[in-house]
């Protein structure tokens, strides 16, 4: 397969991602879209590696093999931003009573 | 071999640390013991100089590589000290009349606070060390070094007692005078490591500017040396930057003898005299400096005719003793010149410590006209006085006799219009000296009743300085007997003869007559003596006592130069500051700074709309930039 | 076209649909459930790429971990379409120009890449198998792997903390 194809294909879902951002207030599905955002960059991680193993690996056998590493790592960091994320979100909803992110416009001041 | 000369920074060491010790400690130092740590470091110096001298007397010069000052690229410029006979036989004179001095100036400041006691020690000590890395340096820099630290040190002496606003404007006025000088030496400096690299003097492997003045084409020669000299003109005060020598006479008196007559103002003959092969090959340069110090000579010497303050007559007569050595640089005389600078710090400083002997007994009086007579009362300081009146005057066997006499045969070789214009500024100073020693010491006393009863003569560490140096002022001139009236005596010119042999090689060799060289001394002395007596007969009985008329008023106003500089120069630039500040800086500076400050009051008061707090805009934003960058990134960069 | 290209267009349309609809839904708990599918689609596009390993902890860990920890969150708050707070029309076009503006880019951009040409390895290859992974894992960024157990340790900390409720709240 084409490395040119999984290139469009993440940039197309990291654009969705981004306009989910733009376009949503609720909190929870801005978080989501962020999710999405990481999830297209894993995908093309991943492709890298197989595209770099496909040309290295006659020579080094573990060549590429950094990249799915460090798709392994960005699970990791997601899911502990996840859960502190979470967690910052619940208290939002405690202390206001809702999800909308133009509700801390408090930032301001 | 060279040990004691690889100890040369000894010399300037003594000083720095009596400068640091008076100058961190001066509150809790008591007077006596400032006076001895002051004149202490002096006086070592001295003990090594005197041991450097020996050493270079046997033959032996070096020098004392300490550091690197500066390294970059090819050009490297040393922290060295140079000894040879020129620099220790200035360093004989330094740090001797300095110690003098400085003992004197013990007994003269003990009115002083103590802790202004202690400054006055520490700045003196400052100087003297800056004029010892003056000439020691083994380069233009390290000489340069020192040049600006005589500068810093003369204004500060200047300025020493710094409550009274005119004193302070003679020392802003001698260090910006001197800061006129210093840029033109400047200026040469760079344009010597810009032709040849470096600008050590002499290195054994011919490397050192000196050794190279056949790379330099005549024009950079000339420059260099003309640029070198207004450096010269600054320090040694002499047309056209000379007015501040006699303003400089604000400053306590041993300080106008240690730095204005005895040390500072001769460092621009010490570096004329190092950089001799250079003048000696630019015939246009020493035209120059041959004219300008015959006609500071003149011209100050008839200022000196009216002055009537004690001081100021000697500072006119510094400034044109000085006129004659530029006058013997000018020539070729350099023996001459560096003779005339060693005998003229004997008398020099003689008479300027007979005068704050005289000024102490008067209580801070200096006015001449309301002196006189007071032979009777300060007996040694009137003998030691005439000593030096008599050695400036040129009257044989006294030392000033021959230094002039050298530099004024050398300047009839030369040309002998120099001759009789400088032996009619030699019967002037006889005149003016001799003006100066009848009105205040012989006729009647005109001063105060308060005054009388108070008059005594100076304590005994003041007037051991005088005796001393009036005993060189007389013997000083035997070490140049010029050859004609005894052959072979001239040991200073064999002395020095090393350090201007590319010189005296360079110059075809006059010979003058014994006839004509008895006459040109026979007219000068006979001249002088002449002009001795006429000044006393009439100064002794009727000394001027009202304000001088005519041609006098002139003179006494010191031809106006002031008054010149004033229009010329310091009018137009206030001038010129008055329209920069209410058109320029008010019109255009201050609008500009205005302007921006409100565009930026106004620029951010509508950029803080788009600080709404809002997540949403901000990555919005965010998004946008990205989008910019990556345009530019991949679009506009091809 | 063989299997594997049509897999590909398949996961590929797939992937990109149910992210749309993860924007476009109302309903945060459809939005979840549309994410779920858009990660399966992914975990589908590391098998073809034989990065077994790497599929099998995406649809662990984020497919299930990660997205019930949202769902739960959401029927915690009992969130619905209704209570779906709405930008303004405006904001919305301006996001999505932006977000077209920037895919746009990025594509014309992708024209000059060196990459552009290369092919990836598929369906064979052992990299991505756990083995090779772990080797590399366990020596090589064994340093790394030992941080990111602090991480999460302040994570959790941090989770902690902030879900509490403050004392004063308590009382």
């Amino acid at each position: 397969m084409k490395i040119e194809y999984y290139i469009v294909l993440s940039i197309a879902l990291f654009c969705i991602g981004i306009v989910g951002v733009l376009a949503r207030r609720n909190a929870i599905i801005i978080f989501m879209c962020i999710e999405l955002m990481l999830n297209a960059v894993n995908l093309l991680l991943v492709a890298f590696s197989k595209m770099h193993h496909a040309a290295k690996g006659a020579e080094v056998a573990t060549a590429g093999v950094d990249g799915q590493l460090f798709v392994f790592f960005i699970m990791v960091v997601a899911a502990a931003e996840v859960s502190v994320g979470l967690a910052i979100i619940v208290m939002m909803y405690r202390n206001v009573h809702s999800v909308d992110v133009n509700f801390l416009n408090r930032l301001k001041h | 071999m060279n040990n004691i000369i690889d100890l040369a920074w000894l010399v300037p060491l003594f000083p720095l640390a009596g400068f640091l010790l008076n100058g961190l400690f001066r509150n809790s130092l008591s007077r006596p013991l400032t006076g001895i740590i002051g004149s202490g470091a002096v006086l070592a110096s001295f003990v090594v100089s005197v041991l450097l001298f020996l050493e270079v007397k046997k033959g032996n010069t070096g020098v004392a590589h300490l550091f690197n000052f500066i390294e970059v690229d090819k050009l490297t410029i040393p922290f060295a000290f140079l000894v040879d006979q020129l620099s220790s036989l200035f360093l004989l004179i330094i740090t001797g009349v300095g110690f003098l001095i400085h003992v004197y100036s013990a007994a003269y400041m003990k009115e002083e606070e103590p802790p202004h006691f202690a400054r006055y020690f520490s700045y003196l000590n400052l100087f003297v060390f800056s004029m010892l890395l003056l000439v020691m340096g083994s380069n233009y820099i390290v000489l340069f070094i020192g040049w600006e630290g005589v500068g810093l040190c003369s204004y500060l002496l200047i300025g020493y007692w710094f409550k009274n606003t005119e004193y302070n404007n003679a020392a802003k006025k001698a260090f910006i005078m001197n800061r006129i000088g210093d840029l033109g030496f400047l200026i040469a400096i760079f344009w010597m490591i810009a032709k040849l690299g470096t600008v050590t003097f002499s290195t054994p492997d011919s490397g050192g500017v000196l050794d190279k003045v056949g790379d330099l084409t005549a024009v950079d020669i000339t420059g260099i040396t003309l640029l070198l000299f207004v450096g010269a003109t600054g320090k040694s005060a002499q047309i056209p930057l000379y007015t501040w020598l006699p303003d400089a006479m604000a400053g306590p008196t041993p300080v106008s003898a240690l730095i204005h007559a005895a040390t500072m103002v001769t460092a621009g003959i010490y570096m004329v005299a190092r950089s001799n092969i250079l003048y000696t090959s630019s015939a246009i340069t020493q035209t120059v400096v041959a004219g300008i110090g015959l006609a500071t000579a003149i011209l100050a010497a008839t200022i000196a005719l009216k002055q009537n303050d004690i001081k100021k007559v000697l500072a006119y007569s510094t400034v044109s003793q000085l006129g004659y050595m530029f006058l013997g640089l000018g020539v070729g005389a350099y023996t001459g010149a560096v003779f005339h600078v060693m005998t003229h710090a004997f008398f020099k400083a003689l008479l300027f410590l007979g005068a704050g002997s005289v000024i102490h007994a008067m209580h801070h009086e200096q006015d001449i006209r309301k002196m006189g007579g007071l032979k009777r009362y300060l007996p040694i300081t009137h003998i030691t006085f005439l000593v030096g009146c008599i050695a400036i005057a040129g009257i044989p066997p006294f030392s000033g006799f021959f230094s002039k006499d050298e530099i004024l045969a050398a300047a009839y070789l030369r040309n002998p219009l120099y001759y009789v214009l400088g032996a009619a500024g030699a019967l002037l100073t006889a005149f003016y000296m001799f003006r100066l020693y009848a009105t205040t010491f012989l006729g009647s006393f005109r001063g105060t009743e308060e005054q009388k009863h108070h008059l005594h003569e100076s304590p005994s560490l003041m007037t051991i300085p005088l005796i001393v140096l009036a005993v060189l002022s007389v013997i000083g001139g035997w070490v140049g007997i010029p050859e004609v009236l005894m052959h072979g005596a001239h040991s200073l010119g064999d002395f020095l003869a090393p350090v201007f042999a590319a010189s005296a090689e360079k110059m075809e060799a006059h010979s003058i007559s014994h006839s004509t060289e008895y006459l040109l001394m026979g007219v000068t002395v006979i001249g002088a003596a002449i002009a001795i007596f006429v000044a006393t007969a009439r100064y002794r009985r009727n000394p001027e006592l009202g304000e001088p008329t005519g041609f006098g008023k002139i003179l006494a106003n010191k031809w106006y130069v002031d008054e010149f500089y004033q229009w010329l120069i310091v009018r137009p630039v206030n001038w010129l500051a008055k329209v920069l500040n209410s058109f320029v800086e008010k019109e255009f500076i201050d609008w500009l700074v205005n302007g921006v400050g409100k565009l930026v009051n106004y620029s951010s008061r509508q950029v803080r709309l788009l600080q709404s707090g809002q997540v949403g805009s901000y990555v919005l934003l965010m998004v946008l930039s990205i989008l910019v960058f990556l345009v530019l990134q991949f679009f506009i960069k091809k | 076209m063989s299997i594997t290209q049509v897999l590909f267009f398949f996961l590929s349309a797939l992937a990109l649909g149910s992210a749309v609809m993860v924007v476009i839904s109302r309903n945060p708990v459809h939005s979840v459930l549309w994410l779920i599918i858009t990660f399966f689609a992914i975990s589908g596009h590391y098998f073809m790429l034989n990065a077994q390993f790497i599929a099998i902890v995406n649809i662990i860990v984020y497919a299930g971990a990660i997205m019930v920890l949202f769902l739960f969150v959401i029927m915690l708050m009992n969130l619905n379409a209704e209570t779906e707070p709405q930008k303004n029309k405006w904001m919305k076009l301006a996001g999505v120009v932006s977000g077209g503006c920037l895919l746009l880019v990025m594509v014309a951009a992708l024209k000059e890449a060196e990459v552009k040409g290369q092919t990836t390895e598929m369906v064979t290859g052992n990299i991505g198998l756990i083995k090779n992974l772990g080797q590399a894992l366990f020596t090589q960024y064994v340093v790394p792997f030992e941080i990111s157990s602090v991480l999460f340790l302040s994570a959790m900390v941090g989770t902690v903390l902030i879900g509490k409720k403050d004392a004063k709240e308590q009382n």
